[in-house]
Parts: structure tokens; C-alpha cells; sequence
């Protein structure tokens, strides 16, 4: 066996799942952890500079002028139910089920696109009918720029993962590609965590205040 | 139609106007000629892509780090002579206002983001995988990347002031003024878009040296056993890591307002100037912070080979940085004590600030034990680290001054300021460059630095430093403000002004001085044929110089702190010649999506100065091909065989 850059010392790696199974995907998704650290960061300040425009609207619409119930659930349940498929894939992962992998990222995949229109749809019908754009008021540039990061995250992870489904098609379930899939569903599960703060910091204080 | 072009060209997209412009425009054609030229001359475009610009090997990203961080150290040091000739005398008319403010915004921008940093990556690329007993970074494909994000994100910011015009809010770019309605033009999107490109290279090179650090260490050395250097780089990683990304996203709401109408920093429409002045320093400071840590593993480095003594209190230093990296989190708003806080919030700020003057006082403390009864060698690296120590103690000293809020409002944005930001700032980053530059130049290259003209230069540098700074603290106090473009006679300020112009000529000088030295040392430089100049303590010191593309024929194995000087005490080093046992080594392959990928992000970024749209979405497009290609990639690695890497250690007098 040739020697690694990476790693040498390694101990048996057989006993670990196959995302973990050579120690240059043990780095990468170690990287990945790291990387979803900054992604924190970057929400963090997001959520701050939100929150302290919030109240900024200079007379124009105002949060629970804006926010409607109805398409925020569905949103919030097709995201949340994405990311259930989305384990449920890394399961048939471990077991290392092609099919059944493709075939839960697949639906992951049909999920997100679900959630990208509803917000789509959602954002032009504040723009269309209600006149508020990102640049009506400091609010509304806090919220677009927001859930727009968000939803350009999600959009990047559908092109993502569609390019995935095409690499294990093509070449089965090996370290490489359950490594690439592991990683995928971190980043997934990680922006339905960052949902979870949106619907709660905008929208439920949105229609609370 | 043709008309309009032309008036384009000549009244918005190209400078006009200023003979300095020209000369600028003149060289800037002349150098990028005469490189083509020679290139082409030598027939090296081959080599140069193949060896270089494709290159993944940290040790060679090092190198290229550092040669445009040189590039642009001297860009920043003709800003900083244009502003003190300016300045020299009452009533100058060198630069007007408007150029004098382009000029110290894109000092201080380019003093900052395109020489500390990268000066700063490429003396950790090339010391800590040495140092750690790797074979490259974690990530070696996102360290050229990194590397290529920020050449093109400095090209970009760099070429402001001949096409388009330059920024000129100050590299702290505040709002209002550095918003659409103020400052209408693309010299500030200049800015937000540069730093940004380069702002991602260097958050995903924290990523990777994090990774790096934590995963890649050589059997043995567990983290309390890693040489100082690579402690204060996982340190700063980390910073890096916390402190980017709020960065990243303050110059992309900055964008977006004057992009696309947004009101994030804006008066109007209920936006927050304050706002971008939290962001801003939630950065700006940690940012302080980053630039001085790794120095402070540089000076650590060479002061305990230097005294040939082990560190004193490794264990105190290496949490003294920890306690730094935590408190530097909350000091940001000591930047804006007179912008209307309430006292209690400034008390608060106050007092953290100086809490973090008791860690560095005690890393001082620790570099003067480290000396004391050891036998001091005054090389070249030893004097910079020398002098950085009272250098550096007169700008903590002063800063302390400047954190307490009540006198704040007294210094607030005077030449005293300016005098304690450069009394840290070129103490601590810039000794500390020169400084590992000296100690690590033989390694890099396989040559040393002549001596003598280093001591030539550090002192001229160290010396016009003091003359050109110190009258600042005293001008300061006699109410000049920072950011003036003239003044009148009679203020009693002309003879500091006066001599602190000579000063920085000096420091000019001196810079010219280690220019010449790298030159003719290159030339005829002496040869380091042992691989340890200075007798080493890291193991760095332990393998060939320059090191070879694999680093490390076999990983060696760690025991104790100081790894290569515990096995220079314990082992003949002729019997290792003959127990080593190859086997093959996996490399990574060089790759050329990085350059291009960064080429494209070049491309988007000036049409997003420029608000073009038709040259933005290709751009993009590319970048998002570059990541697809790569993401099908599978074939990314080669190995080198037993036999070279015999071949390899035998030309290199390793293997008899
Ligand atoms: C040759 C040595 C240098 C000289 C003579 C010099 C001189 C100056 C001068 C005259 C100013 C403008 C002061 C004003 O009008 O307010 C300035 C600003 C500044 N310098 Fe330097 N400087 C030098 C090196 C550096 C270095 C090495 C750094 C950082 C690593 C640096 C960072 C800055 C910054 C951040 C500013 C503030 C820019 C702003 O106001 O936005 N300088 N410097
Ligand atoms: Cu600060």
C-alpha cells in the first residue's frame, strides 16, 4: 500500500462506516465541520444585523403586515421533511444501497425545488403586491438579504446534489462518493437548522410584535 | 455611439488628468511588456505554469505569497512616502485632498489585507507542514485556491487607480460616506469587491490550516508538543474562522446598498451607519490580531534558536495567545468610544481592552527569560526579534493609553493614533516578516541572506522607524488630526512633520537595502548544503534545504518538545542514513482550476465594480464550471517511487 500525504499513522479504519473509511475522508469531513462553523458565523451576523433593523421599516410595511401563515408552514414542513430524506439516504449510505441512495436524494432534491418556489413565490408577491423590495426600508433589505442567503445556500445544495446523484450512478457507491454524500447531508441538515432560526427570529417574532 | 466610447474612456474609465497617473500607467505597461518579453525570451511560459502557477505544493504557494506580498509592500510604501511628502511642509501642493484620501485608503487597505496577510500565509505555508512533519496542507487543491483569490482579489483593488479611480473612504470605508449617495463612482465598490475575493482566500486557508494542525501532526507530537509557531498559526486559524465571515458578509450588505438599492449603512430609509462601524471592527479588531499572533510565533521560534535554549513557559505562552484570541472578541467598539455610546458600555469596552494587555505583557516577559542566561546569537533574525520587543512594548503602552475612554476622546483620531497603530502594526507584523524571512529563507530557497547587508538594513530600517513615528505621538498631542491632507504654518507641528518625513525615507531605504540583499544573495548568496544553518530546534530544520517536493522521505517520530533538537542530543545522525525505509508517496496532482476559477472570479468582480452585467454572468458562470469540473475529478494524485525518492535523498547527501 502506498503511503498517504496525509496520514500515516492510522489505526484500522475497517470498523468505521464508509463515509470514514480512508483518513483523507476523515480530513475532509473534519474540514466540512469547520467550514459549517464559519457558515455559523456568517448566519450569526445575518440574524444580528436583522434583528437590529427589524424595527426599522421608515413607514413602510412592517412585518406582521407582511407575513402570511399559510406558505411560511409549507415551506418550514418541505424543508423539514427534505431533511428527514436526507438521513434517510445516509442510512441507505451505510448500508450501501445505490438505489436506495439516488432515490432519496432524489427526493431531497424534488423537496428543496418545492421550497424554492414557495419562496420565490412568497418574495415576489411581497414585491408585486405589497411594494415591499429590498429597498423600501432597512427591514426589508435585512429580510430579503437573509432569507435570500439562505435560499441561494439551498439552490447551490440542489445543483449539488444533483451532481452527486450523477457521480454514484456512474460509479456506484465507493469511499469517494460516500464521502461527497456524507458531506452533502451535513451542509443540508445544517440549513434546515438555520430554517428553524429564520422561523423563529423573523417570522413568529414577526407576527408576534 | 463611437463618440460616447471614447468620452467614456477617457473621462470614466481611465484616469486622467495626472502626470503621476501617466508615469503610473507608463510603468505599469513597461513591466507588464518586459515580463512577457523575457518570458517569452527564455521560452519559460511552460515552466512557469507547469512549476508555479498550477503548483499545489504549500512550499511553492509559500514563495509566490510572499513575492506578491513584497510586490505589494512597495506599493504600499510609495502611498505611505507620496502622504509623508505630502506632509513635510505647511501648505504643500503635491496631492490634493482627494488624492491625498485615495491614497491613505488604499495604504492602509493594501498595508493590511495585500502585505500583512499574505505575508503572514506564506510563512505559515511554508513552516507549518515542515514544522508538524506533514507532506503538504489538508486541503492542498483550496490552498492554491486560497493563494489565487487573493492575487486576484489584490490585482483587482490594485489596478482602482488607474482605471475607474481609487477608493477613498479609508480602509475602515465608513457609512455614510462611503455609501452610493455620497460617494457616487466605482472607487469604493473597488474595495468592497477586492478585499472580498481575497477575504475568501484567506477564510478557507484558516479552514485548511486548522485541519491541517489538528489532523496531520507526525506520530508523537501531541499538541502540547508542537513548536510555538505552529501553535500561534492553529490560534489564528481559529480567529480567522470566527472573524471572516462576519467580514464577508459586512462588504456583501455594503455591496448590495450600493449595488441594488439596499439600506442596510444608509441615513435614508432607516439604514444604520453604526451598523457597519460594529461589523466592521467585530472584524477589524480580531483582524489585529491575526497579522500579530503568527509573529509572535516567529519571534518565539527565533529567540529560543538564537538564545540556543528551549522556550521559556511554553505552556503560559501558548494560553497567554488563547487568552488573547478569546478577549480580542470583545474590544471591537474601542474603535468608536466617542461615537455615542452610553459610559457603561464604553467602561466595559475599556476595561476589556486593556485586560489583554496582561497576556502579551507576559509573552514579553517569557521572550526575555527565554534569553536570559542563554547564549545569544545576534544573527539577522535574532535583531529584528530583538527590536520588536521595547518597539513593540512603546505601542502596547500607548495603546493602553488610548483605551481608556475618557482620554479617548482626547486622542480619539489624532497622530497619536496614527504613531500607536504603526508602532504595533510595523513592529510586530513587519520585524516579524523580515524576521522570519531571514530565519526561513534558507530553507525556502537553500541559499542564506548575506549578513551583514541584513544588519545594514535592519538597522537603517529600525532606526528611520523610530524617526519617523516617534515625533508622531508628540504631533499627536499638539492636535494634529489623523487623515489631514495639509496644514498651516505656525501650529508648531512643521519640524515633527519635517523629521518624521525623513524617517520614512529611511524606512524606504531600508526596504530598498533587503531588496538589493535578496538580489545579490541570490546570485551569490552562500549555499546551505546541511539543511540546519542556524541549529535548529523544529524539525524543519531536519530535512534537506530546500525541502524536497515530498518533505519528509519517512514521517518522523516525535518524543518531546524541540523534536529535532532532543534528536540531535540522542542520535548519531550517519546511522539514520542507513535505516531509512522508503515506501511510495502519494502526492497530489497540480491543477489549474484554481488560477482560472480565480481568473473568472477577477472577471465577475470587475463587472460587478463597474455594475456590467453582461460581463458579471459570465464570470459566474465560469466559476460554477470550474467547481463542477472539479467536483468530477477523481484522478487528482500521483506517487513517487522508492527509487526517486532515493534519487532524491541521495543528490540532497541523505543517503550514502
Ligand atoms: C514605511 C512605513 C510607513 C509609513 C511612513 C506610513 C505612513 C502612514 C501615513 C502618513 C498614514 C496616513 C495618516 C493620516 O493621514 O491619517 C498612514 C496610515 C495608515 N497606515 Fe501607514 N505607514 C507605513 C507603514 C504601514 C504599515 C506596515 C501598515 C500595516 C501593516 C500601515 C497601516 C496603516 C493604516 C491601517 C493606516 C490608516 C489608513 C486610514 O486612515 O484609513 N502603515 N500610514
Ligand atoms: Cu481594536
Amino acid at each position: 500500500m502506498a503511503q498517504s500525504p496525509l496520514r500515516l499513522h492510522e489505526k484500522s479504519r475497517s470498523s468505521l462506516p464508509i463515509e470514514y473509511s480512508t483518513p483523507e475522508n476523515d480530513l475532509r469531513i473534519v474540514g466540512f465541520w469547520i467550514f459549517l462553523a464559519a457558515e455559523l458565523v456568517l448566519f450569526g451576523t445575518l440574524f444580528a444585523t436583522y434583528l437590529v433593523l427589524q424595527s426599522h421599516t421608515a413607514g413602510g410595511p412592517a412585518p406582521k403586515d407582511l407575513f402570511e401563515v399559510g406558505p411560511v408552514m409549507i415551506e418550514t414542513i418541505v424543508l423539514l421533511v427534505s431533511s428527514f430524506t436526507c438521513g434517510l439516504s445516509t442510512i441507505e449510505l451505510r448500508r450501501h444501497n445505490k438505489k436506495g441512495l439516488i432515490f432519496w436524494l432524489i427526493v431531497t432534491v424534488l423537496l428543496g425545488l418545492v421550497f424554492i418556489g414557495f419562496e420565490v413565490n412568497e418574495f415576489y408577491t411581497y414585491a408585486a403586491h405589497e411594494g415591499a423590495t429590498l429597498s423600501s426600508s432597512a427591514f426589508l433589505s435585512g429580510f430579503f438579504v437573509l432569507l435570500g442567503t439562505h435560499g441561494c445556500h439551498v439552490s447551490l445544495g440542489i445543483i449539488w446534489i444533483t451532481g452527486l446523484i450523477i457521480q454514484i450512478a456512474k460509479r456506484g457507491v465507493t469511499p469517494v462518493t460516500a464521502r461527497k454524500a456524507f458531506i452533502v447531508g451535513l451542509y443540508w441538515h445544517f440549513l434546515d437548522v438555520v430554517w428553524i432560526f429564520i422561523y423563529t427570529a423573523v417570522y413568529l417574532t414577526g407576527w408576534v410584535m | 455611439m463611437m463618440d460616447s466610447f471614447i468620452h467614456f474612456l477617457l473621462h470614466r474609465f481611465f484616469v486622467t488628468g495626472d502626470p503621476m497617473i501617466y508615469g503610473a500607467d507608463a510603468s505599469i505597461a513597461l513591466a507588464s511588456i518586459g515580463i512577457v518579453v523575457v518570458v517569452t525570451y527564455l521560452k519559460k511560459w511552460k515552466w512557469l505554469w507547469k512549476e508555479w502557477l498550477t503548483s499545489v505544493d504549500h512550499k511553492k504557494i509559500g514563495i509566490m505569497y510572499i513575492i506578491a506580498a513584497l510586490l505589494m509592500l512597495f506599493r504600499g510604501g510609495v502611498d505611505a512616502l507620496m502622504m509623508r511628502t505630502q506632509l513635510a511642509l505647511p501648505n504643500m501642493h503635491f496631492l490634493t485632498s482627494e488624492h491625498y484620501n485615495q491614497v491613505f485608503t488604499t495604504h492602509g487597505t493594501i498595508m493590511i489585507i495585500f502585505v500583512a496577510m499574505p505575508f503572514i500565509f506564506g510563512l505559515m505555508n511554508i513552516a507549518v507542514p515542515l514544522q508538524i512533519g506533514a507532506r503538504d496542507v489538508a486541503f492542498p487543491f483550496l490552498n492554491a485556491l486560497s493563494f489565487w483569490l487573493f492575487f486576484f482579489g489584490a490585482m483587482l483593488f490594485n489596478i482602482s487607480f488607474v482605471i475607474g479611480g481609487s477608493p477613498d473612504a479609508g480602509w475602515s470605508s465608513y457609512a455614510p460616506y462611503a455609501e452610493l449617495s455620497m460617494n457616487p463612482g466605482v472607487g469604493q465598490n473597488y474595495y468592497l469587491v477586492g478585499v472580498q475575493i481575497a477575504g475568501i482566500g484567506s477564510l478557507a486557508s484558516g479552514i485548511n490550516f486548522l485541519v491541517t494542525i489538528l489532523k496531520m501532526r507526525a506520530p508523537g507530537m501531541t499538541l502540547f508538543k508542537m513548536p510555538m509557531f505552529t501553535w500561534s498559526i492553529l490560534i489564528t486559524s481559529v480567529i480567522i474562522i470566527f472573524a471572516f465571515p462576519a467580514f464577508t458578509v459586512a462588504l456583501a450588505l455594503m455591496s448590495i446598498d450600493r449595488l441594488f438599492g439596499a439600506h442596510f449603512f444608509t441615513i435614508a430609509s432607516g439604514g444604520s451607519p453604526m451598523l457597519w462601524a460594529n461589523l466592521f471592527w467585530f472584524w477589524g479588531h480580531p483582524e489585529v490580531y491575526i497579522v500579530l499572533l503568527p509573529v509572535f510565533g516567529v519571534f518565539s521560534e527565533v529567540i529560543a534558536t538564537f538564545s540556543h535554549k528551549t522556550l521559556f513557559g511554553y505552556a503560559v505562552m501558548v494560553w497567554s495567545m488563547v487568552a488573547i484570541s478569546i478577549i480580542g472578541f470583545v474590544t471591537w467598539l474601542h474603535h468608536f468610544f466617542t461615537m455615542g455610546n452610553t459610559a457603561e458600555v464604553n467602561a466595559f469596552f475599556s476595561i476589556s481592552t486593556a485586560i489583554i494587555a496582561i497576556p502579551t505583557g507576559v509573552k514579553i516577559f517569557n521572550w526575555l527569560f527565554t534569553m536570559n542566561k542563554g547564549r545569544i546569537e545576534f544573527s539577522t533574525a535574532m535583531l529584528w526579534a530583538l527590536a520588536f520587543i521595547p518597539n513593540f512594548t512603546i505601542g502596547g503602552v500607548t495603546g493602553v493609553m488610548l483605551a481608556l475612554a475618557p482620554a479617548d476622546y482626547q486622542y480619539h483620531n489624532s497622530y497619536f493614533l496614527v504613531a500607536h497603530f504603526h508602532s504595533v502594526l510595523i513592529a510586530g507584523p513587519v520585524f516579524g516578516i523580515f524576521c522570519g524571512l531571514y530565519y526561513w529563507w534558507p530553507k525556502m530557497f537553500g541559499y542564506m541572506l548575506n549578513e551583514r547587508q541584513g544588519k545594514l538594513a535592519f538597522w537603517v530600517f529600525m532606526i528611520s522607524f523610530n524617526i519617523c513615528f516617534m515625533p508622531m505621538y508628540i504631533v499627536g498631542l499638539l492636535g494634529m488630526t489623523r487623515r489631514m491632507y495639509t496644514y498651516p504654518a505656525g501650529m508648531g507641528w512643521t519640524p515633527f512633520n519635517f523629521i518624521e518625513t525623513i524617517g520614512a525615507f529611511g524606512m524606504g531605504a531600508g526596504f530598498l537595502i533587503i531588496a538589493y540583499n535578496i538580489v545579490w544573495s541570490t546570485l551569490k548568496g552562500k549555499r546551505d548544503t546541511t539543511g540546519d544553518p542556524w541549529n535548529g530546534r523544529t524539525l524543519e530544520w531536519s530535512i534537506p534545504s530546500p525541502a524536497p517536493e515530498y518533505n519528509f522521505a519517512t514521517i518522523p517520530t516525535v518524543s518531546a518538545r524541540d523534536a529535532f533538537a532532543v534528536a540531535k542530543t540522542q542520535e548519531d545522525q550517519e546511522n539514520k542514513k542507513e535505516r531509512q525505509l522508503f515506501q511510495p508517496i502519494h502526492m497530489p496532482n497540480n491543477s489549474g482550476i484554481p488560477i482560472i476559477m480565480s481568473l473568472f472570479m477577477f472577471i465577475a468582480g470587475f463587472g460587478l465594480v463597474w455594475e456590467w452585467y453582461w460581463m458579471v454572468i459570465p464570470g459566474a458562470i465560469g466559476i460554477v464550471v470550474c467547481m463542477i469540473v472539479r467536483s468530477f475529478q477523481y484522478n487528482d494524485h500521483h506517487i513517487i517511487s522508492i527509487e526517486e525518492i532515493e534519487r532524491t535523498e541521495r543528490a540532497a547527501g541523505r543517503l550514502s
